[in-house]
């Protein structure tokens, strides 16, 4: 008996009077996993394409792969390194065990610093899964929408832009605040107005700073503190991070602290380009954040300060600290909390360009501007769309009364 | 200039009356559905702004202020407790001027506005403004900028807030929220955006 068959004689069951009608966007969920939707537009006007929004997210998510596993040997090479430095030859707690029980601490073998990320970054996405997929499910089961694929990509996001040691009752909260509240309320995905995965890191940093953000939580080793390079660039600019031994092609390549995910602005290129090639992301707004982000950084540059060392950060080095790369290719360019119109997606990421900098610059309280940036750009989004469409609308009326 | 121009910042993103303060909600709730009347609003709150700060300034330090009469011979005289009801007294007085004003001589602004040039009397951001001028001792220049900042960070976050509201017309909330309870939710999460301030020294 082959899966259509087995999906299609349990369809009846899950239709209005079946047995689990309430279940029925589980059974759509799992059917659209192994096949495509067999649902087809049926009104007039209507395009075809190849492309529909499960390939999207699932191509958007693949891309996040390169990005996943240097993350994940990136933690557990800092972790293994740490311990080498601090004498140490087991770690503690339950992950630790796992990691031994598979594996060594050696910081020179790939394998093991792999594995022993592994058993820091896996948690922290199966959680974001299980607990983002029950709210996602129960919405779709009560609110009578299909369960979105769109999911799949904010739970990888989200998993990839937490540090490594951030409690797993925290990743349940902030996955849970996302997808209700940024997401669910306003009736799922295309529907919301802020990238959920950003709203959910927004809500830990605020509501628990201690596990979200200092020196303590980059690398997975208990005692150990490491400043990000970020952090030591608003303590005493380039050269603070040249004197911590970092380059800037381990900056590029990333093996440096930060959250899972974000590290690597090699690994992110990677990724970002395809999706970018794919024409899912678009490149006006990657363009627009870049060079907002390069203006706004030869702006400061060129203004200079006595008083703070980030005045004199160059561009190419905002380019590979912290979220920006991963930002760009990933979180500013979701379909739904960008702007849509071509124009607006220039402004919009410029906005989220100059703004970074703006917020790692002259702003003491955040080291790291990238996640408030694009939160901020998300709401004025829909209003330069606005502007757009108005002003092509009085270009027209002007044409026509000629 | 450069203590304006930060003070001009300071009021426009980091203090931002309606989402660090969430002052002037009613009037931010409630006419913020579509972008254009949300536009001659925030316009009309950074006009009523200008004016009533300066003048509640002058007001508060020639009048009010403890020793403030002493230019009428009456030194120890201290009428501060008398600031609430002379402020809105003047916001009151300067927004029926103003409405005169505009109806016979800009009468397509005062078309546009409608009634809610009268319903800022009652918005609590431009009392707040008078409050908080007041309260740090601002100079008759600051107020001014003050005022003016004040009223073009609550203009920007209305009109912000009028083009989410208008994308979310296609969005399907759940019914016991639909209204004035997802535009709660909507002013929590911009506030959250506005956050990225919050901590700016200047």
């Amino acid at each position: 008996m082959s899966l259509r068959s087995i999906l299609d004689n349990l369809e009846p069951h899950f239709h209005k009077g079946g047995k689990y009608e309430n279940w029925y966007a589980l059974y759509e969920a799992v059917d659209t996993i192994f096949y495509t939707p067999g649902k087809v537009t049926k009104s007039a006007a209507h395009v075809r394409d190849a492309v529909d929004l499960k390939r999207i997210m699932i191509l958007v998510w693949m891309c996040t792969f390169p990005a996943i596993f240097f993350g994940m040997y990136n933690v557990g090479l800092q972790a293994n390194s740490a311990m080498a430095d601090l004498g140490l030859t087991e770690s503690t707690g339950w992950r630790g065990a796992i990691a031994a029980a598979l594996t060594g601490f050696d910081p020179n073998s790939v394998w093991d610093n792999i594995i022993h990320g592994a058993v820091y970054w896996l948690p922290i996405y199966i959680t974001t899964f299980v607990v983002g997929g029950f709210w996602e499910v129960l919405f779709a089961m009560k609110r009578g929408h299909e369960v979105n694929e769109g999911f799949f990509v904010t739970s990888v996001l989200f998993s990839l832009i937490l540090p490594p040691t951030i409690p797993l009752w925290q990743v349940a909260l902030g996955i849970s605040f996302g997808v209700v509240i940024g997401k669910e309320v306003f009736g799922g995905t295309g529907k919301n107005f802020l990238n959920p995965a950003l709203t959910a890191r927004a809500f830990l940093f605020f509501a628990y700073p201690a596990n979200m953000s200092g020196d303590a939580i980059w690398t997975a080793v208990d005692g150990f503190s490491g400043a990000t390079p970020l952090g030591l660039a608003a303590a005493g600019g380039v050269d603070q991070i040249l004197a911590n031994n970092i380059t800037w092609m381990d900056a590029f390549i990333g093996t440096i602290q930060g959250s899972v995910g974000e590290t690597s602005t090699l690994a992110i290129l990677i990724g970002g380009l395809i999706i970018m090639f794919a024409r899912i992301a678009a490149w006006r707004i990657v363009a627009g954040v870049f060079l907002g982000m390069v203006g706004m950084s030869v702006l400061f540059n060129m203004i200079g300060s006595d008083t703070n060392p980030m005045f004199s950060v160059p561009f190419y080095w905002h380019m590979v600290l912290g979220g920006f790369a991963f930002g760009m290719f990933f979180m500013a360019t979701d379909p739904v909390s960008a702007s849509m119109t071509n124009t607006g997606k220039w402004v919009f990421g410029a906005l989220i360009g100059v703004m970074v900098i703006l917020i790692r610059v002259v702003n003491p309280a955040f080291p790291e501007g990238m996640m408030l940036a694009i939160l901020f750009a998300n709401l004025f989004a829909p209003l330069i769309d606005n502007f757009v469409v108005q002003a092509n609308i009085k270009r027209r009326m002007k044409r026509n009364v000629v | 200039m450069e203590q304006y121009i930060s003070l001009a910042v300071k009021a426009i993103f980091v203090e931002n009356m309606a989402l660090a303060f969430f002052l002037g909600m009613c009037t931010f709730l409630a006419i913020s559905k579509k972008v254009q009347t949300a536009i001659g609003l925030g316009v009309a709150v950074v006009v009523v702004l200008v004016i009533t700060v300066p003048v509640n300034n002058l007001i508060y330090n020639h009048l009010l202020r403890e020793g403030a009469l002493a230019w009428a011979g009456y030194p120890d005289v201290d009428l501060s407790f008398l600031g609430y009801i002379s402020y809105i007294g003047v916001i009151a007085a300067i927004v029926q001027i103003l409405e005169m004003f505009l109806d016979k001589f800009v009468p397509a602004l005062y078309n546009a506005l409608g009634v809610f040039l009268p319903l800022i009397t009652v918005n609590c951001a431009i009392m707040g403004a008078a409050l908080f001028m007041v309260e740090r001792d601002y100079t008759f220049g600051e107020s001014v900028v003050y005022g003016a900042g004040a009223g073009l960070g609550w203009a920007f976050a209305i009109t912000a807030l009028a083009g989410i509201r208008e994308k979310l017309k296609y969005s399907d909330v759940p019914e016991g929220l639909r209204g004035l309870g997802i535009t709660f939710i909507t002013v929590g999460l911009m506030s959250l955006g506005f956050m990225s301030f919050s901590g700016v020294q200047l």
